[in-house]
Parts: structure tokens; C-alpha cells; sequence
């Protein structure tokens, strides 16, 4: 796993935005950025070479579903490594995300160490395949 | 309208004959006609009167059989106060866990503060050479000592200024949680003025669309629900990271 590599960081929360980033920065990862919904997100994700995105789920505007949906259909994006961490817990929901294609699912609030370790188990996949 | 035509002439004609009446100064006569004047205005307005108290009652009936502000009453307000009472508890946690890692954080900064001031003394005297060798062997062997100490001491300021980081979560999960009550706040504030419209309308008209039950609110499948209070989960959602890796490796994950 590359720790430079580049990540973008989508939540409608400043807070849980930080969070995240400075959970990263933790685990080494540096070079991120944040967006505040999909609307926000796809163009960053479409014009700068992105490695890995973590979405929230609940967002005005575009839904990190819609966004996971966005990137799935984009020749481009289409395997760029997604990470979903969210509130929702519906079974209907996390079936609906892996159905989209989602890489992985944390559901808040959760610990540096689950995200540590969904993270690993991302990139073990990707560097396994 | 031709009602209050006819009416308006029956009076009129009460009004001369009891003006004629008095003109003449038969008193007996006159106090007759404006009896007779006062109970037809007095008819008149018990009749409305009446009309109007049965109109609100089958208005505030019909208000009482609307879905949505029953669902709102015995449901949605316990429900939000549930989650209130949620955010209260989400707060004061994340209040507590950030004061426990302030206390805790504190007192090794002293320390610090403390042995670099000492060391930073004995330091200048011995840049202005007024040291003894034993003096110095102390102040070297005080250096080592602050360094393998300081090494514990970051790695334990490390760990709690992390638990502060995490602590912070609670502003995602209370956020959305206060987001939603707004929303039933907003639709609570809503029917009320629907009411009052509704009372308000009684007197002026009857329009009976007014009184007919709105668009029952119901849980649209895929509808979010947003994060689940302790004691109040919903039967469709996972508990824990663990039932969704378990539901996820049963998809193949």
C-alpha cells in the first residue's frame, strides 16, 4: 500500500471530515482532500488521479450512493477503491452498496482501528488481484 | 344575499311602525315592536351561532382522524424526544471524554514544563562554565533520564489527544439526528397552521376539502434512516461493524 497516495474525503460534516483526515494522517496517509457531497466530489475525482475515496452516505445534494454510482459508471473512475462510512445501517443498505460496487463499509461512529483495519483489508485485495 | 335583502325590510318596516308608535306616544306599542325587532336580529344570530359551532367540531373531528398528526403525536414526537434525549447523552459523553483526556494531558505538560525549565538552569551554568565535572556527570545522567521519560510521555499525550479527536464524532451523529427533528418541528408547525386556518375558515366558509384527511405518511422502502438510537434500533438495521462484515462476507465480500 502506497502511503503517499492521494485520497479524497467526502462527509456533509466538517467535523467528521477532519476526523477522518486526521485518522489518516495517523496511519500515514497525508496527501488528502475533502469535499463536502457527491455534487462536489465527482468533478475533483473526474480532473485530479485520485487512489482511494471514503464517502459518507447521507449528503444534501449527491448521496455518497449516488456518487459510489457515478464512479462504478465512469470508464475512468470505475476501479478506483471506495470505502463507505456512514450512519445508515440498514441491511437493505449495505446490500445496496456492495451491489454498487462499494469496496468496503464502516458504520458510524467507529474506532481508528476498524478503520485501519478495512483499510488494509482494501488494498490487501487490490494488491492480492 | 336576497336573505339579508328580505330580512332588511322586515326590519325596516318594525323600525318605522315603532317609530310611528313612539311619535304617536303609545310607550305599550313600541316597547312591543322593538321586542319583536330584537328577537328576529336575536334568531337570526343563535341560528349562525349554532351553525358555526357544529362546522368547527366536525372540523376539529376531522382534524382529530388525520393520519399524519396521529402519527405524528403518538409516534414521532415520543420518538424525537427519544432521540434528543440521545443527542443529550451523545454530547455529554463526547464532553466527558475530551475533559478526561484534557486531565490526563495535563499534568505530564507540567512536568515538562518543569524539568525543561530546571534543565534549561543547570544548562546555562554550564554554558557559562560554572560547573563542576560532578556537577555535569548529574546533569548529563538528568538529560538521559528526561529523554527516556519523554518518550513515554509523548506516545500517553499521543494516545489522548487522540481519544479528543474521536470524541468528536458525536457532532455527525447529533447533527443528523437534530436535522431530523427540525424536519418534524417544521411539519408539527405546519399542521398547527392548518388548524388555524381551519378555524378561521369555519367562520367564513365551508369548505369542506379543508377537513379531509392529508397524504398519509408512510416508510418508503430504501428511505434513510440515519443513525440508530440505543434501545430504539430499527429490526432492518445491523447493530455493530461486526454484523456488517458478517452480512458482507455472506454477500461474497
Amino acid at each position: 500500500m502506497n502511503k503517499d497516495m492521494k485520497i479524497l474525503i467526502v462527509d456533509d460534516f466538517s467535523t467528521m471530515r477532519r476526523i477522518i483526515k486526521n485518522l489518516l494522517r495517523d496511519l500515514g496517509f497525508t496527501n488528502t482532500a475533502d469535499a463536502d457531497d457527491g455534487n462536489t466530489a465527482l468533478p475533483m475525482l473526474q480532473s485530479g488521479k485520485y487512489d482511494f475515496l471514503v464517502t459518507d452516505w447521507n449528503m444534501p445534494g449527491m448521496s455518497g450512493i449516488d456518487l459510489l454510482k457515478a464512479v462504478r459508471a465512469d470508464p475512468n473512475l470505475a476501479h478506483l477503491p471506495v470505502l463507505m462510512v456512514t450512519a445508515e445501517q440498514k441491511r437493505e443498505q449495505i446490500v445496496e452498496a456492495a451491489q454498487a460496487g462499494v469496496n468496503g463499509y464502516i458504520v458510524k461512529p467507529f474506532t481508528a482501528v476498524t478503520l485501519k483495519e478495512k483499510i488494509d483489508k482494501i488494498f490487501e485485495r487490490i494488491d492480492a488481484s | 344575499m336576497t336573505d339579508n335583502v328580505e330580512v332588511d325590510q322586515d326590519s325596516l318596516n318594525l323600525a318605522r311602525k315603532y317609530v310611528e308608535q313612539l311619535e304617536q306616544g303609545n310607550q305599550q306599542e313600541a316597547d312591543n315592536l322593538l321586542t319583536e325587532l330584537t328577537n328576529l336580529r336575536e334568531t337570526e344570530l343563535f341560528q349562525e351561532l349554532g351553525k358555526l359551532t357544529r362546522e368547527f367540531h366536525e372540523a376539529i373531528n376531522g382534524f382529530n382522524n388525520d393520519d399524519r398528526m396521529s402519527a405524528m403525536a403518538q409516534d414521532e414526537i415520543p420518538d424525537a424526544r427519544e432521540r434528543l434525549n440521545y443527542v443529550i447523552k451523545k454530547t455529554d459523553d463526547a464532553a466527558h471524554k475530551t475533559l478526561n483526556a484534557i486531565e490526563e494531558v495535563l499534568p505530564i505538560v507540567e512536568s515538562f514544563e518543569s524539568s525543561v525549565s530546571q534543565l534549561g538552569v543547570e544548562w546555562e551554568r554550564f554554558l557559562k562554565k560554572e560547573m563542576s565535572p560532578q556537577e555535569f556527570r548529574d546533569l548529563s545522567q538528568q538529560i538521559k533520564d528526561f529523554f527516556s521519560a519523554t518518550d513515554g510521555d509523548l506516545k500517553n499525550i499521543k494516545i489522548h489527544v487522540n481519544d479528543i479527536l474521536m470524541a468528536q464524532d458525536f457532532q455527525d451523529i447529533t447533527g443528523q439526528i437534530i436535522k431530523r427533528v427540525i424536519t418534524l418541528v417544521g411539519e408539527v408547525e405546519k399542521s398547527l397552521v392548518d388548524l388555524v386556518k381551519l378555524g378561521g375558515g369555519v367562520a367564513t366558509s365551508t369548505d369542506e376539502d379543508s377537513t379531509q384527511s392529508k397524504k398519509v405518511k408512510t416508510s418508503t422502502p430504501g428511505e434513510l434512516e440515519g443513525p440508530q438510537i440505543p434501545g430504539m434500533e430499527s429490526d432492518e438495521a445491523v447493530s455493530s461493524q461486526n454484523d456488517v462484515d458478517e452480512l458482507l462476507s455472506s454477500l461474497g465480500f
